[in-house]
C-alpha cells in the first residue's frame, strides 16, 4: 500500500489539475453570487494566497523570487525599486562612485529596527558578511573579493576588484539585517543546512521594513502586523497581512471567488473568465519578464539523444534556423497561452531593453525551413528529444507538445520527454552534465537588464560548467562575449544598450543560438476592494496595498 | 501472550526498516534535492559542496542506514525546505490530520450503520434504493472531485462554509491544537471531513446490510423470533450487535487508511495536516520529510494491526489456544 502511495506523484497533481477544469466546466452553469463569508473586522486586513508555501523568512536562504519578494516587506536593502522598476533611494539616501572601483553609500538616519535599535553601517558591514556565510544563497548580491568599509555611523564604502555598473541591480532582496539581534540569536550564519539546532532568524525576523513578523508557520500561515514606526510614510492602509498557501488551482479560484481572500497567484488560464465574470473579482494580467525560449545543444560532436550519429546537427546554424522557422509562436499565443503571451524576439522582455523593438522574430516560414534542412543534408529530417519541465512555467508541457506538432511539419520527429522540475533540472543542469540534446527553459534576469542573460546563458563555458553555467546547450561566440563585456565596462546606459544590440543581433540572429519563445503574463486575481500594484517582475509589494 | 506480543514487536520492528530502506530506495527517482534548495543562478561549484554537505554523494544504502541510526532516537533530521525539525514540523501538523479523520470516523459511523439496518431491514423500500445508489456514488467517485464539487457548491454559490484551511485553532497543552472549540474551526471541518467519510461511509453501510442479511438468517434469530421477541427486539439485540464485530474489526483497520489517504482531501482543501505537508514535501524533494512521515505511517498501520491481532486474540478462545500453545 505504501509502495502504490509514493509512485504517482506527479501524475496525480497532473490529475488534480485536470480534476479542477473538470469541475470548473461542470460548475460553469451554477449563478455565482459574489457571497462574502468572513465579515470584514474592525483592523483592515489584507488576505494573501499563493500557489507555493513561503519557504524561508530568512532571506538569504533560498534565491526564489516568491520569498525574495514577500521578504522586503519585512527586511530592506539599501536601494529599492518602484512601480517601474525604477531604482529608489531606501536605507542608502544617497550614493557616489569616486572612481570605478570605490562606491560611497550614504546611509539613512534615524531609522530602526523592528525591535528599536538603531540602524547603522555596521549592520551594512555585518549584512555583507552574512552574505557569504555558510547557508546563503545570495553570495552573489556582493562579490566575495568586494571590500565593505565603514567610514562613519552612516557611511558605507565598497571596494569592488573590477568595475561594476550593475552594482546595486539585485540590492532590493538584499535586507539588511541588524548585527546586534543576529548575535544575540545565533543568527550570524544565513540558515546552515547541516545545523543541528534549528536557525533562529528561520521562523524569526527583524528587519526595518513597513511591516514586522508576527508568526510564521512553515507552510500553513503567515501573519504580518503594520511597522508603527517605519521611516517612510506608508502609502498603504493595511494593518495586518495573512498569507495562507492554497496548492490547489481550484480551491485557490474558489477561496477568491467567495470572497475569502483579497489577492491570489496566479490565476490558471482557464479560469480567467470567471474571475473576470464574477462581480467582486478581477484578474489583473500584465507581461511578465521571464522570457521561456528553446535550447539547443551545441556543444558535444554527436548529440546524446537523437538518431543522427557521428555528428551534431545543432552545430549547424542552418538547421539551428530551420527549428526556428518552422515554430508557429503565434499559434503558440493564441492556441496554448489563450492570448496572454507576448511573443519574444530577444531572450529579455522588452521592458527592459530600451531598443527591443529594433528586433523583429525570424518569420514563421515552414517552407524556407523544409529547404534550410535541405541545405543541412537532412532533407528527411531526423530524430531528437525535447526535454520539457510540466510545474514550471505556464503551460509548459503544451507549449511542447505544440513544438513537436509544428516541427513535425518539417520532417522533425521530436522525442517529448515532460518531467515535474525537480528531475527536469537535475537532469539538464550543470549537476546533471547537461544531459539534454533540446530543451525547453524560461529565464527572467534578476538584475532587469541585458547583461545577466549574457552572464548565465550566452556566455561560452566549458564542459564542467566554468563561464556561462546556465548556458546548457553550450552556445559558444567570442566575439559575443567580448561584446558583453565591454558593455559591462560601459557606464553610460545608452552607449551599453548599443553594444547589447551588436551582441543580441550576433547571437539571436546571425548564430540563431536559441528560439526565444514568448514571455508569459501575469495573472493575479483579485477582490475589486483591494487596490495592488503589479510590476513586470512579480514582486508582491504590501507596502503599495490599499483596501476599501 | 507476552511471546507473543514481543513476537509481533520485533516483527513491527522489521517492517518499518523494510519501509526505511524501500523509501530510500524510491527517493532517487524523485529528482534532486539540492536544485529545489538554491536558485537557478547557484554556480555548479556551490550546489557540489551542499550535495557533500547533506550527504547525498554517499550511495543510498549508506543514507537510508545513517537515516534509520537518527530515526531510532527519534531524530528525524532537519527540513531541507523550511530549516526546521521534521519531527517538530510533523508534530504541528498531527493534530490537524488526527481531527480530520477522527471526525470523519465519527461521521462514517454514525451515518453508515443506520443506513446499512435500513437497507438490509427494508430492502425493497424506495428510501434503501436511494440509500444503494448513493453507496455507489460514494465508492465511485474520486475523492478530489467530491471536494472540490462541495467548495463549488458550498463555498462559491452558496457563501455557507469556508473553502480551505482550518479557521481559528485553540492550543490545548503544550503542543495539540484543535479547530473544534471555534466557530470557524467547526465549520472548516465539514466538507472536508464529508468528503473523506464519504467513501468509508459508503463501506460501513454495505458492510453493515451484507451482515446484517447473513446474520437474518442464522438459527438463532430464528429462533428468538420463535420465543416471540418483538421485531425490534430481534433486529436490535439480537442481529445488530452480532453484526457490529467484524464492523468494529474493519473501522479499525480502516482508521490507518484514513489518516494515510487524507492526502487528496488536505491538497483540495489545504487543511494543514500531515497530508498536505507530505505533498509539499515530494514536489520540493524534501527527503527528511518523506522518509519520516512514510515511517509514521508505517508505524501507525503496525500498531493498529498489533491492536487487533490482540483484540482477535482477546475476543477469540480459538486463537488464544494457538498462542499459548506455540
Amino acid at each position: 500500500m505504501l509502495l502504490d502511495m509514493m509512485a504517482p506523484w506527479a501524475a496525480l497533481a497532473r490529475r488534480l489539475a485536470f480534476a479542477s477544469r473538470l469541475a470548473l466546466a461542470l460548475a460553469g452553469g451554477a449563478v455565482l453570487t459574489g457571497a462574502t463569508l468572513v465579515p470584514s473586522a474592525e483592523a483592515t486586513t489584507l488576505r494573501f494566497a499563493f500557489q507555493g508555501e513561503l519557504k524561508a523568512v530568512d532571506p538569504y536562504a533560498l534565491m526564489e523570487s516568491f520569498s525574495l519578494s514577500v521578504g522586503t516587506a519585512v527586511y530592506e536593502g539599501l536601494i529599492r525599486r518602484g512601480p517601474d522598476l525604477e531604482i529608489e533611494p531606501c536605507l542608502a539616501t544617497s550614493w557616489e562612485t569616486l572612481d570605478p572601483l570605490h562606491w560611497r553609500f550614504h546611509l539613512r538616519k534615524g531609522v530602526k529596527f523592528h525591535n528599536g535599535e538603531d540602524f547603522t553601517a555596521d549592520d551594512v558591514v555585518f549584512s555583507a558578511q552574512r552574505l557569504h556565510t555558510q547557508g546563503s544563497d545570495l553570495k552573489n548580491m556582493v562579490a566575495s573579493d568586494t571590500k565593505v568599509v565603514k567610514v562613519d555611523d552612516h557611511t558605507v564604502d565598497f571596494i569592488l576588484t573590477h568595475p561594476d555598473p550593475l552594482l546595486m541591480a539585485q540590492w532590493e532582496d538584499w535586507g539588511i539585517f541588524s548585527q546586534k539581534w543576529s548575535e544575540e540569536h545565533g543568527a550570524t550564519e544565513a540558515t546552515a543546512m547541516n545545523a543541528t539546532t534549528p536557525p533562529y532568524a528561520a521562523l524569526h525576523a527583524n528587519g526595518t521594513g513597513p511591516f514586522i513578523l508576527v508568526s510564521h508557520e512553515p507552510g500553513v500561515k503567515t501573519v504580518w502586523k503594520k511597522n508603527p514606526n517605519w521611516w517612510d510614510t506608508p502609502k498603504h492602509n493595511l494593518d495586518e497581512v495573512v498569507f495562507t498557501p492554497i496548492p490547489s488551482n481550484a480551491t485557490r479560484v474558489a477561496a477568491l471567488l467567495s470572497g475569502e481572500i483579497d489577492w491570489m497567484d496566479p490565476v490558471p488560464l482557464p479560469d480567467q473568465a470567471r474571475v473576470n465574470a464574477n462581480p467582486g473579482t478581477q484578474v489583473m494580467a500584465g507581461p511578465e519578464l521571464r522570457t521561456i525560449f528553446l535550447g539547443f545543444d551545441q556543444m558535444r560532436p554527436e548529440l546524446g539523444h537523437s538518431n543522427v550519429k557521428g555528428k551534431n546537427p545543432f552545430k549547424d546554424v542552418r538547421v539551428r534556423k530551420a527549428f526556428y522557422q518552422a515554430i508557429d509562436e503565434e499559434a503558440i499565443k493564441t492556441k496554448v497561452m489563450r492570448g496572454l503571451a507576448t511573443p519574444a524576439a530577444l531572450l529579455i522582455a522588452p521592458s527592459l531593453y530600451s531598443e527591443s523593438k529594433d528586433f523583429k522574430r525570424i518569420p514563421f516560414d515552414p517552407e524556407a525551413s523544409k529547404k534550410l534542412l535541405g541545405e543541412a543534408g537532412y532533407p528527411e529530417g531526423f530524430e531528437v528529444q525535447l526535454d520539457c519541465p510540466n510545474d514550471r512555467y505556464v503551460n509548459d508541457e503544451a507549449i511542447c507538445q505544440a513544438v513537436v506538432g509544428m516541427l513535425a511539419r518539417v520532417g522533425i520527429k521530436i522525442d517529448l520527454v515532460a518531467e515535474p522540475k525537480s528531475k527536469f533540472f537535475a537532469r539538464i543542469l550543470g549537476v546533471g552534465g547537461y544531459d539534454t540534446s533540446f530543451y525547453l527553459l524560461g529565464w527572467t534576469p534578476a538584475t532587469y537588464e541585458s547583461y545577466n542573460v549574457f552572464q548565465y546563458n550566452i556566455q561560452c563555458r566549458d564542459e564542467k560548467g566554468n563561464g556561462g553555467h546556465n548556458n546548457i546547450g553550450g552556445y559558444c561566440n567570442p566575439k559575443v562575449d567580448q561584446l558583453a563585456n565591454e558593455a559591462l565596462q560601459e557606464p553610460d546606459q545608452e552607449k551599453r544598450d548599443d553594444i547589447f544590440k551588436k551582441a543580441w543581433q550576433i547571437a539571436l540572429f546571425d548564430d540563431v543560438g536559441y528560439v526565444p519563445l514568448h514571455q508569459q503574463a501575469l495573472a493575479w486575481g483579485v477582490s475589486k476592494k483591494v487596490h495592488v500594484i503589479q510590476r513586470p517582475d512579480n514582486a508582491y509589494i504590501f507596502a503599495w496595498v490599499n483596501m476599501d | 501472550m507476552i511471546a507473543f506480543i514481543i513476537r509481533r514487536l520485533f516483527a513491527s520492528i522489521g517492517v518499518l526498516i523494510a519501509v526505511g530502506l524501500i523509501a530510500f530506495l524510491l527517493f532517487r527517482y524523485v529528482g534532486d534535492p539540492v536544485n529545489q534548495m538554491v536558485g537557478i543562478e547557484t554556480p555548479e561549484s556551490e550546489r557540489v559542496a551542499l550535495r557533500q554537505q547533506l550527504g547525498l554523494n554517499d550511495p543510498t544504502i549508506v543514507q537510508a542506514f545513517r537515516f534509520l541510526a537518527h530515526a531510532a532516537r527519534l531524530d528525524f533530521g532537519i527540513s531541507y525546505q523550511f530549516k526546521q525539525p521534521v519531527s517538530e514540523l510533523i508534530g504541528a501538523r498531527m493534530p490537524a490530520t488526527l481531527e480530520l479523520a477522527f471526525v470523519a470516523s465519527i461521521m462514517s459511523l454514525v451515518t453508515g450503520i443506520p443506513m446499512g439496518v435500513y437497507t438490509a431491514l427494508r430492502r425493497k423500500s424506495a428510501l434503501a434504493k436511494l440509500f444503494e445508489a448513493l453507496s455507489l456514488v460514494g465508492i465511485s467517485l474520486p475523492t478530489f472531485l467530491i471536494g472540490i464539487l462541495l467548495i463549488y457548491l458550498f463555498s462559491v454559490t452558496l457563501g455557507w462554509l469556508p473553502s480551505f484551511g482550518r479557521g481559528d485553532v485553540v492550543h490545548i497543552g503544550s503542543w495539540w491544537t484543535t479547530g473544534l472549540l471555534t466557530a470557524s474551526g467547526l465549520k472548516s471541518i465539514i466538507m472536508p471531513a464529508i468528503t473523506l467519510a464519504l467513501f468509508q461511509m459508503t463501506l460501513i453501510m454495505r458492510l453493515v446490510r451484507a451482515e446484517m442479511l447473513e446474520v437474518l438468517r442464522a438459527d438463532y434469530i430464528r429462533f428468538a423470533r420463535a420465543r416471540g421477541l418483538s421485531e425490534r427486539k430481534v433486529h436490535f439485540r439480537h442481529a445488530l450487535k452480532n453484526t457490529l464485530v467484524p464492523v468494529i474489526t474493519v473501522v479499525g483497520l480502516q482508521l490507518g487508511s484514513i489518516v494515510a489517504f487524507s492526502i487528496i482531501t488536505e491538497t483540495v482543501f489545504s487543511w494543514p495536516g500531515m497530508g498536505q505537508l507530505f505533498l509539499q514535501s515530494v514536489q520540493n524533494v524534501d527527503i527528511p520529510i518523506m522518509a519520516a512521515y512514510l515511517l509514521f505511517i508505517a508505524f501507525l498501520f503496525v500498531i493498529i494491526n498489533l491492536v487487533v491481532d490482540l483484540l482477535y486474540a482477546a475476543v477469540d478462545p480459538r486463537l488464544r489456544v494457538a498462542i499459548h500453545g506455540a
